[in-house]
């Protein structure tokens, strides 16, 4: 449990003293099974996400990856096996102690009718406040902070069912920021983005990660942003890993093929240099 | 900043109205006291007359109104913005169904009143209320299962309703329509007090869960990541609503309508996607107030007719209009 430096870091630029401070943290997976009503749908999975890194789960549709991001997020039980957040049973602790720790974004995350920006970002400043620790100056500034770094800040007046997608993701995004947890849980948050806005949000969590130090786990569905943005890598495939690691050790053509029944040839991406996959089909083949 | 200053304004100025609303009341009748009689009388510069017409006998009316208007109108908030959905009030869901039909029957085939009636009326509403969770809650929750079985709930206690009172002598039914249709005449002291101080007792709680409501209007995936037992939080704020329903409903009858439409009001006045609790209450209070006072004196030739049949005219076309509204949005609210 050691803290970030108080005063400016020279050799981590962007963290500077008013960076809040960040402890370590470890959360896994201890031979989970999860699923919903009689349908298992992981089995058995062990998973620990590496501390202070960006951990891409990929895999098929319906191999259990939201699912598992979901465990992880305590938003779903498991049916045997047990997370723990810091050693202890994530089931066990206090919803609110989660929350100051573990924040979520949802696939599909629902705003009230009517909310304004502002609004809906302060919200999520909810689990650190309580009885007798109102909404304070302390909390406004962390939602002016949020909602500037995720270029928000200029929509803090604007009703939120009036933005564009593009939009609402970053307001989304924003409230998560704004809960200011070390732990980031993100269910494909680039899912009706169109390629730049994708590439912005990814960009943006990873500032966050520089920056604040935060680790970050997400669910992508895009192999190739996966492997440009994961520190570490999760390829998943019917309710189990098939492979983790750094992208490069990760993705070839063998494991792809096993995870996503897919051919492909395996190239290196021209500009960020992780790997890339070139998909290959029944048509279009140029020999 | 600005937005926070509108809720107070708005707060400030329905609290205005419904003082008003109060003063209006106390000074029509007979008697013809005049507004300045009511206000002196109030704070205590009245004549014994005046104190009579005042404490005895118009007070009683005009609290039942503020204590029935309020009861209703956060109820009507509390499960609209629990349930995330516009159409979830307990009116449409047979919850307020649930505690008249327990009440009659507390009435008709018990032939008690007073205290047993409201506990009758929350145990009704409370039951219906069950019945609700248990078959639309499917592991969470979706507002338009509520709605859906709700109105089928509603249209069974309307049946069980219409099978006492056809059993029930004339007089008896006839005492229990009247009541049914939201009356507020003759209420006495003793039983607006136990109703108040019920009100109080739940508006505190009511205060004590308030600072969830911002988190419950978030689904719940949502709610549960900001660190709030949504299903658990969800059920109390539904219980607090039920509790609130039958206060209103013991003491007023079911009057019509006015959970439905408070909280919409106090939102669209209150603008800022928040649940509006106060203001709904306030809203509730001036709506049951104003539609008494219409009722009572302002109808042609003298006619009188229950606080209940207002309402009813106010609401049943706000229903027609938000289904329709609804629909051209194409969401469920």
């Amino acid at each position: 449990m050691t803290s970030a430096p108080q005063t400016p870091d020279p050799d981590v630029p962007g963290r500077t003293a008013s960076a809040p401070e960040r402890r370590a943290h470890d959360l896994r997976a201890e031979a989970v099974s999860l699923g919903y009503d009689d349908r298992t749908i992981v089995d058995g999975l062990s998973l620990a996400l590496p501390d202070g890194a960006i951990t891409v789960i990929v895999g098929p549709n319906a191999c259990g990856k939201s699912t598992l991001l979901r465990g992880f997020a305590r938003l779903l039980r498991p049916t045997a096996g047990t997370f723990t957040l810091d050693g202890r049973d994530l089931g066990g602790l206090s919803p609110r102690d989660v929350a100051k720790v573990v924040s979520v974004l949802p696939q599909q995350p629902v705003a009230p009718d009517g909310v304004l920006v502002s609004d809906l970002v302060a919200r999520g400043r909810h689990p650190h406040q309580g009885w007798f620790r109102s909404r304070s100056s302390d909390d406004d500034r962390i939602v002016a902070e949020s909602l500037a770094a995720t270029a928000t800040l200029e929509l803090a007046d604007r009703r939120v069912e009036e933005l564009s997608g593009g939009q609402r993701q970053r307001v989304w995004i924003a409230m998560v920021l704004a809960q200011r947890s070390d732990i980031v849980l993100l269910d494909e948050p680039t899912t009706f983005l169109d390629a730049t806005h994708q590439l912005e949000l990814l960009d943006l969590l990873t500032d966050l990660n520089r920056d604040r130090g935060a680790t970050v786990v997400m669910v992508l569905h895009d192999l190739n942003l996966a492997a440009r943005y994961a520190d570490h890598l999760v390829v998943m495939s019917s309710g189990s890993i098939v492979a983790q690691g750094t992208p490069t050790e990760v993705i070839t053509a063998d494991i792809v093929r096993a995870a996503f029944d897919l051919d492909c040839v395996v190239t290196t991406d021209p500009v960020a240099g992780s790997p890339l996959v070139i998909p290959i089909g029944r048509h279009h083949r140029a020999d | 900043m600005r937005r926070r200053r509108r809720t107070l304004v708005v707060g400030v100025a329905l609290a205005a109205v419904v003082l008003l609303g109060v003063i209006t009341a106390l000074s029509l009748g007979a008697s013809g006291l005049s507004p300045a009689d009511i206000v002196a009388t109030l704070v205590g510069q009245g004549t014994r007359v005046q104190e009579l017409i005042v404490f005895r006998l118009r007070l009683p009316r005009v609290t039942t109104a503020l204590v029935a208007g309020v009861a209703f109108g956060l109820a009507g908030a509390l499960f609209q913005t629990t349930l995330r959905n516009t159409l979830a009030s307990p009116d449409i869901l047979g919850v307020t169904g649930g505690a008249s039909l327990a009440a009659v029957f507390t009435l008709l085939v018990l032939g008690q009143t007073g205290a047993a009636l409201g506990i009758a009326a929350f145990v009704g509403a409370l039951g219906i209320a069950a019945l609700m969770w248990a078959l639309a809650w499917r592991g969470g929750l979706v507002g338009y299962r509520f709605v859906l079985i709700g109105v089928g709930l509603a249209a069974l206690v309307q049946a069980a309703l219409g099978y006492l009172l056809t059993r029930a002598d004339v007089r008896g039914a006839s005492e229990a329509l009247v009541w049914m249709i939201g009356g507020i005449g003759d209420t006495s002291w003793p039983e607006v007090g136990t109703a108040a101080a019920s009100l109080v007792v739940l508006l505190a709680l009511v205060v004590a869960l308030s600072r969830r409501m911002p988190v419950l209007q978030l689904d719940d995936d949502t709610a549960r990541a900001l660190g709030v037992d949504s299903t658990r939080s969800r059920a109390a704020m539904i219980v607090l609503g039920v509790a609130l329903v039958a206060v209103g409903t013991a003491l007023a009858g079911p009057v019509a309508f006015v959970a439905l439409v408070s909280a919409p009001i106090a939102r669209s006045l209150v603008r800022n996607g928040g649940a509006a609790l106060v203001a709904s209450a306030l809203v509730g209070a001036a709506v049951v107030v104003f539609a008494d006072i219409i009722g009572q004196h302002l109808l042609p030739g003298g006619l009188r007719v229950p606080v209940g049949i207002i309402t009813g005219l106010i609401g049943a076309p706000y229903l027609l209009w938000l289904i329709a509204a609804g629909n051209r949005k194409g969401t469920d609210g």
